[in-house]
């Protein structure tokens, strides 16, 4: 390991790091921006010029808040739980390809923090370990609506990871292959597996709203019902890094769908702009990042249009349709391979 | 049984078709009318920054008039305290000295007047009731304040500030 190289890896880092701090504190405000607007309304715009200044305030307030941990809480898990959920959120960025290789000073520096060649596999371990700091935090706040939170997070994650894995399948059938940059460069110009994959993406993105645990999936926290689930313990920054794992959690749960469907950095007439190989890498990864935005606007979207499923729903939507859906899926896909290998 | 009122409507519930099972088309209309109120005009008022007009016949925080003399209209006879269902004015009358017929138009003036602001429903009927045309309801909103008794407005409040009179 060269210094330069450790540098490169750790400035790359950082900058993600930073980079998904800031996208997520900004998701909150336009989660309530989105909101004013669907009900005809201004969101907040009192901070700031358009209220640009609220997630400072939010953050700053969950920082002065009081610190609660209730009697009864395992102290030890309480404090872990919020901390799980927001290391997993934010190491499971680590395999995104963010853009072409630049080549700085001779040095060609991908942009993409590990190219591992079970990208995709990571992500959904990452994921899958998410839900642990949901299930920790729940169960030690010593509370019936924290702990129904908790159970139904955990048995919705394993139910619409099925699915969700199943959808990937096919993909890889796809593909040939688990590294995340190369599924993108596949995806050259306009060939975007959303073309060739159409059932397995809304599959994908249904369970995606799932793993988020976003509208109208949002049966752990739902407030109406179980006061915020298995947050409603949690006070202060605690509660304040659970909020913000799950706007991570958004932003990279829309990066992966951005990759593996919509052609990740790559857009129509990339190579023929006759642009520098650094500009055209920095291009991309911008509309890379606007096609991240149109996914968390539409993550956004759907939530003030959908109201709340209820648990039986939820529970045959993921086992009676998605699931059998998705192996149809992988069974058409397979159908279609050899049908297209032996006769064209 | 029979409906009187021949409005009855007897709704019954089909099992859900297969376009209505697999959600999507519902789901999509439902996103087509959030995005119709997203680029919706939005009739919010910013209030401190934009305010809406008041109308001709708004009635806000009282004023107590002067003549074209400049000279205190009010002379104390409490018809507007009597005329008052909300029992908001009180008044301290007093006899009007020689020299001071520049002050007050009337033999007898009001030394003290006050309006419980948080007594007074603004009916108008203070104005109503006034034989000297000394009270009108046409000022602004009453001012919020910290305190309830910074809401008992004296006459330093109520009286109209002294004009130039221009002959």
């Amino acid at each position: 390991m060269e210094l330069a190289f450790i540098i490169e890896k750790f400035a790359l880092v950082i900058l993600i790091f930073v980079v998904t701090l800031v996208i997520a504190m900004y998701s909150t405000l336009a989660e309530r921006k989105v909101a004013g607007f669907m009900q005809d309304r201004y969101g907040p715009d009192r901070a700031g010029p358009f209220g640009m200044l609220q997630p400072l305030c939010d953050g700053g307030k969950f920082f002065f808040k009081e610190e609660i941990i209730p009697a009864g809480a395992h102290k030890a898990l309480f404090i872990l739980g919020p901390t799980i959920a927001i290391i997993t959120a934010c190491i499971s960025s680590a395999v995104i390809p963010w853009g072409r290789d630049l080549t700085i000073a001779g040095r060609v520096v991908p942009l993409q923090v590990a190219d591992i060649n079970v990208g995709i596999l990571y992500v959904f371990g990452v994921v899958a370990l998410g839900v642990y700091g949901i299930m920790l935090g729940g169960w030690a706040s010593n509370n019936k609506f924290s702990l129904m939170g908790a159970v139904r997070a955990a048995s919705q994650s394993i139910s619409y990871e099925i699915a969700m894995g199943l959808s990937i399948i096919a993909m890889l059938m796809v593909t040939q292959t688990l590294s995340l940059r190369e599924i993108v460069e596949q995806q050259a110009g306009f060939n975007w597996n959303i073309w060739v994959q159409p059932l397995g993406f809304l599959i994908f993105c249904t369970c995606a709203f799932a793993e988020c645990n976003r509208v109208p999936f949002d049966l752990p926290e739902c407030e109406t019902e179980l006061i915020g689930g298995y947050h409603t313990e949690y006070s202060s920054m605690k509660l304040g890094l659970y909020m913000f794992s799950e706007y991570i959690n958004m932003f990279v749960s829309s990066a992966v769908m951005v990759t593996l469907y919509f052609g990740g950095y790559n857009f129509p007439f990339i190579d023929s702009l006759g642009l520098s190989p650094n500009l055209l890498a920095i291009l991309g990864m911008v509309i890379f990042f606007l096609k991240i935005f149109a996914f968390i606007f539409f993550f956004m979207w759907i939530r003030w249009t959908l109201p709340r499923f209820r648990y039986d729903q939820l529970m045959n939507l993921g086992w009676k349709m998605l699931i059998p859906l998705s192996i149809a899926n992988i069974v058409l896909t397979g159908v279609i391979t050899i049908v297209k290998d032996t006769f064209f | 049984m029979q409906s009187l009122s021949n409005r009855k409507k007897v709704l019954e519930q089909k099992p859900l078709n297969f376009w209505e099972r697999i959600y999507l088309p519902a789901v999509f209309k439902g996103l087509t009318i959030t995005l119709r109120h997203f680029f919706k005009r939005i009739p919010t008022i910013k209030y401190p920054e934009q305010k809406r007009p008041y109308s001709k016949n708004f009635r806000g925080q009282h004023s107590l008039k002067r003549d074209e003399q400049g000279r205190e209209r009010c002379t104390a006879c409490g018809l507007c305290a009597l005329s008052c269902p909300a029992e908001a004015i009180t008044m301290i009358s007093a006899e009007r000295k020689k020299g001071e017929e520049i002050l007050y138009r009337e033999e007898k003036y009001a030394a003290v007047y006050e309006i419980n602001m948080l007594r007074c429903i603004f009916c108008g009927l203070c104005e109503e009731a006034c034989p000297k045309e000394a009270i009108y309801l046409d000022g602004p909103h009453v001012q919020p304040e910290y305190l309830r008794k910074d809401f008992i407005y004296g006459k330093d409040k109520l009286v109209e500030p002294k004009f130039e009179i221009n002959d």
